[in-house]
């Protein structure tokens, strides 16, 4: 017998690549989440970890997570492939009903996700620095770790429901730094509103993941979107259902990107501290709506009239942006403005199909964006510097607006400094009547409650006094 | 295991609460009463999580039978739908029994906690409709001789429970006889009661106000209306019952949230945040689908726990600054920062927040509903979506806003944070892992669509035969 020498292992043998594409795009996924659970326990057993501790930590996950991402996107640029699925089966499966977790990574969610991990650990060294000493500095970087998990979760969600996972993750971080400073009544009132119309975003996409559920059986995107690589999918619904979900996901994106009408809560989500206003407000966060609309692009495609509204309703928001913004008296609102303006015009690109451009405009407009922020705090300086080098003041800028005639002038002065009169709106015709609406319930209940028991029937009315907070609470 | 799991530990479960409620009520001292109290409560909870692995498991009957038979019946057995259930509410006795601050001894009464303990798992356990008839009843007498003891205005209870009583003993007789209108319509109205539906809901917001809260806690918690539904309404109910049970739950969900959202008071904001989620529990009964009714299942498990850990850690803020009043800041966090995580995430985890308990039933809710009708899915999206309003709210406005300043310290106790602690990582634990407890209650809920099958049929197979004959000859 003729012993035959077993041949040399090839390089392509030893690493396949679809392996190492699915092991380095998991580790992507799983470094934010690790980062979550080790700063979240410490937390929750009140046992905080020192802060050079949180920062390596911090650095480590980001830079695990940045290191695994670049080399799926090497690799997909090697074998060509622009549609990697990572499929990890059903986490649930009941008869009728199943959750799958898949990862996907293509053209769209491989920057969006470099850009994730790039700009957090930029934040996250900053902020290092910047909240050292400060007692909510362990809160600040769960909250930090939790959202950085939200947006790759949505950002590589395969399914809808993962998305809807990743969006509350990063909705409820945000809304807590907002009320990072939360010894003053002010950043827990806006951190309130923010939730507020998150939870209304979150709803509008909740439903669009039902209403997708219902219309292929499943949540996957490849079955709504079909299966090409973005952004050359087809929508596998007829117009009218593409119309429908797509009206929903606009809802959860005009929530999540402050779009009109629901910009408000913008700069009301200043009040956190400059680190999370530049890395939520002024890079990632606000363009989590229009990356949504991005993944949707098929169903915009797909519905002609839906495309139109998007369109609109980015036009709309940019001009109002500008308007509020112009006339704004500190830097971060002027900057949250500006920022919004951007937004609304990357989602009239998304509308009219533009969707590299609006990818690139994305993706430069967070990196800018971010810079700004962070050097917000020493803006005086950076002027004197300036000044001091050209020896003279710096031209102040004058809008457009010197064209309007003058009463028009005078209304769009006054229209910008309310802030287009969008949260007087809301309060009025929304949450006034709700509050008024239920406190009569209320009262008709205490009543009737009071009748039956033949006397004061409310224990807690010594308990509630002191009312007027309650209002602005809501 | 086969021989220690034959053991009747159910029976034991049932047996030792009630032998608790006896010694604990003749002691005087309140420190030995809660040692006592809390050993009978954990004695109950090790029992009765054997009887619900066992249950679950479908395991036979027990070698050592000791129950009467009724009608050739045990009156007392586990199945799919309460094996999981009667754990998890004898934990949440014995984490409330174990969490009580040394200043609430003397007013939380153990051993009352004790017999609603052992008369709630009775009425979980009970195969028996007529039993069950009586368990229902008896379970709202304890809470009335409780505010009778405390000195507390009644009427508005004893108004609600005596209509609860006359409906439901008068509907089952009726049911019981064949009626078909008369008879379910009755006992729909019991259930709606019992179970605080707009708008027989105000029981529940008085009995938060004038009871201890832990014992307020204890006997909403395991949602016993939702239980005398899928028991005695469900296999009975036509068509139209469940159509009257869906709208006035709809309803009560939406109406319950937003009243939540406005309250000014924590103990009033927490009854209505249970008296939305337990409308949110009979919407998916009411719909009458596999899905809907797993997703309901799940969120019925999902408000013992989840919604429990949140009265929980509320009861241990009034135990520090007494009733909380919500139109002003009250700075908290900085003092007990564990009981505001975990304030924030049993909070969280009752409105269905990903990778927590309510997360998926909560899903699975919405598409079931979805399956019948767009709109109604919508209202329940609402409705979780203003609890969620609700929740944050009351997390800013008792945890910050403001410094609290106190010249004593009130961080969490050892035992309170165990308390805690424990739920959460019941909560995050089966949140994350939900696939194994999802399929129990996926069967569960098959069973009891079968059931209504099976009587339906039995009903219609009783009115057929005449009508068949006729034709034929």
């Amino acid at each position: 017998m003729v012993g035959l020498a077993k041949p040399r292992p090839t390089l392509q043998d030893m690493l396949d690549t679809t392996q190492i594409v699915t092991v380095f795009g998991l580790v992507a996924v799983a470094a934010p989440i690790a980062l979550v659970a080790l700063l979240g326990l410490a937390s929750l057993f009140v046992r905080p970890v020192s802060e050079r501790a949180t920062a390596f930590a911090c650095h480590v996950a980001v830079v695990v997570g940045l290191v695994s991402t670049t080399v799926v996107f090497v690799f997909m640029l090697a074998s060509g492939n622009r549609h990697v699925v990572i499929d990890l089966g059903d986490w649930v499966a009941v008869p009728g009903y199943h959750f799958a977790v898949k990862v996907v990574y293509d053209r769209l969610s491989i920057p969006f996700v470099l850009l994730t991990f790039l700009l957090c650990g930029i934040i996250g060294t900053f902020s290092s620095r910047y909240l050292h000493r400060e007692q909510g500095f362990n809160r600040f970087f769960v909250l930090y770790a939790l959202f950085l998990a939200g947006m790759v979760l949505a950002a590589v969600a395969g399914t809808v429901e993962m998305l809807f996972a990743g969006w509350e993750l990063v909705g409820l971080s945000s809304a807590l730094l907002v009320a990072y400073f939360q010894e003053r009544p002010a950043p827990p009132r806006n951190g309130l509103r923010v939730w507020v119309v998150y939870r209304v975003s979150d709803a509008a996409l909740l439903l669009a993941a039902v209403t997708v559920h219902h219309l292929t059986g499943s949540g996957d995107f490849d079955r709504l979107l079909g299966t090409g690589a973005w952004p050359e999918g087809r929508a596998m619904v007829t117009e009218s259902q593409a119309f429908v979900v797509g009206l929903l996901l606009l809802a959860a994106a005009a929530g999540k990107s402050a779009l009109v009408p629901l910009s408000g809560w913008l700069p009301r989500a200043m009040e956190g501290p400059t680190p999370s206003s530049a890395v939520f407000y002024g890079a990632l966060s606000v363009h989590l709506g229009a990356y949504l609309l991005l993944r949707a692009g098929p169903i915009l495609d797909a519905s002609p009239g839906l495309a139109w509204i998007v369109v609109a309703l980015g036009l709309v928001t940019a001009v109002y942006a500008y308007l509020a913004g112009s006339v704004q008296a500190d830097i971060k609102s002027a900057l949250s403005f500006a920022s919004l303006a951007q937004v609304g015009l990357i989602v009239a690109e998304i509308g009219l199909g533009w969707n590299y451009v609006a990818l690139v405009h994305l993706l430069g407009h967070a990196c800018l964006r971010t810079m700004q922020f962070l050097r917000a705090p020493t803006l005086l300086h950076d002027y004197h510097t300036l000044e001091n080098a050209f020896g003279e003041h710096l031209p102040r800028g004058t809008g457009p607006g010197r064209l309007l005639p003058g009463p028009w002038r005078a209304w769009a002065y006054r229209f910008a400094l309310e802030r287009g009169y969008l949260d007087a709106t809301l309060g009025a015709f929304i949450i006034d009547p709700f509050i008024r609406v239920f406190r009569f319930f209320d009262r008709l209940e205490r009543r009737w409650t009071d009748y039956l028991t033949g006397r004061a029937s409310r224990e807690s009315d010594g308990v509630a006094s002191a009312a007027g907070e309650i209002d602005e609470l809501l | 295991m086969t021989d220690l799991l034959s053991l009747p530990w159910l029976e034991a479960a049932l047996v030792v609460p009630l032998i608790g409620a006896l010694v604990v009520g003749r002691i005087r001292a309140p420190l030995r009463a809660a040692r006592a109290g809390t050993g009978f409560a954990a004695a109950t909870f090790f029992l009765s999580a054997i009887a619900g692995f066992a249950g679950a498991a479908a395991y036979p009957e027990p070698a050592w039978n000791i129950q009467p038979r009724i009608d050739g019946n045990r009156p007392f057995a586990l199945d799919g739908l309460t094996g999981p259930l009667i754990p998890a509410v004898a934990l949440l006795h014995l984490l409330t029994a174990a969490a009580t601050a040394r200043t609430r001894m003397r007013r939380f009464s153990f051993a009352w906690s004790l017999t609603t303990e052992a008369v709630g798992l009775a009425a979980l356990a009970c195969t028996d409709a007529w039993m069950l008839v009586g368990l229902l009843a008896a379970g709202t007498v304890p809470p009335l001789l409780e505010l009778r003891e405390r000195g507390r205005p009644v009427r508005v209870y004893l108004f609600h429970m005596a209509l609860f009583f006359g409906l439901l003993l008068g509907g089952w007789i009726l049911t019981a006889y064949g009626s078909r209108g008369w008879g379910p319509g009755m006992l729909l109205v019991a259930v709606l009661i019992r179970s605080g539906i707009v708008p027989f809901h105000c029981w529940v917001t008085d009995w938060f106000e004038h009871s201890s809260f832990g014992n307020a806690l204890l006997f909403v918690a395991p949602l016993t209306g939702a239980l005398a539904a899928v028991r005695l309404l469900l296999p009975v109910a036509p068509p139209w019952a469940l159509d009257v049970l869906e709208v006035a739950a709809l309803v009560s969900a939406i109406y319950c949230a937003a009243m939540a959202t406005v309250q000014s008071e924590a103990r009033r904001l927490f009854a209505f945040l249970f008296l939305s989620h337990g409308a949110l529990v009979l919407i998916g009964m009411a719909v009458d689908r596999p899905l809907s009714l797993t997703g309901s299942l799940r969120i019925w498990s999902s408000v013992i726990l989840s919604l429990g850990g949140f009265g929980l850690t509320m009861r241990a803020l009034e135990a520090r600054v007494g009733r909380l009043s919500l139109t002003r800041f009250h700075g908290l966090y900085e003092h007990v920062p564990a009981l505001a995580v975990c304030f924030l995430l049993t909070g969280l985890a009752s409105v269905g927040f990903p990778g927590t308990l309510g997360f998926v039933g909560g899903e699975m809710l919405v598409d079931g509903v979805v399956d019948v009708n767009l709109w109604v899915g919508s209202a329940v999206v609402m409705a979780a979506a203003l609890n969620g309003i609700a929740v944050v709210r009351a997390y800013f406005l008792l945890f910050t806003g403001t410094r609290h300043g106190s010249t004593i310290p009130l961080r969490a106790t050892r035992r309170e944070r165990f308390a805690v602690l424990t739920l959460t990582a019941l909560i995050l634990g089966l949140g994350l892992v939900p696939q194994p407890a999802l399929m129990a209650r996926y069967r569960a809920a098959e069973e009891i669509l079968k059931e209504r099958q099976t009587r339906t049929a039995e009903k219609l197979q009783a009115e057929t035969p005449v009508k068949e004959i006729q034709p034929a000859n």
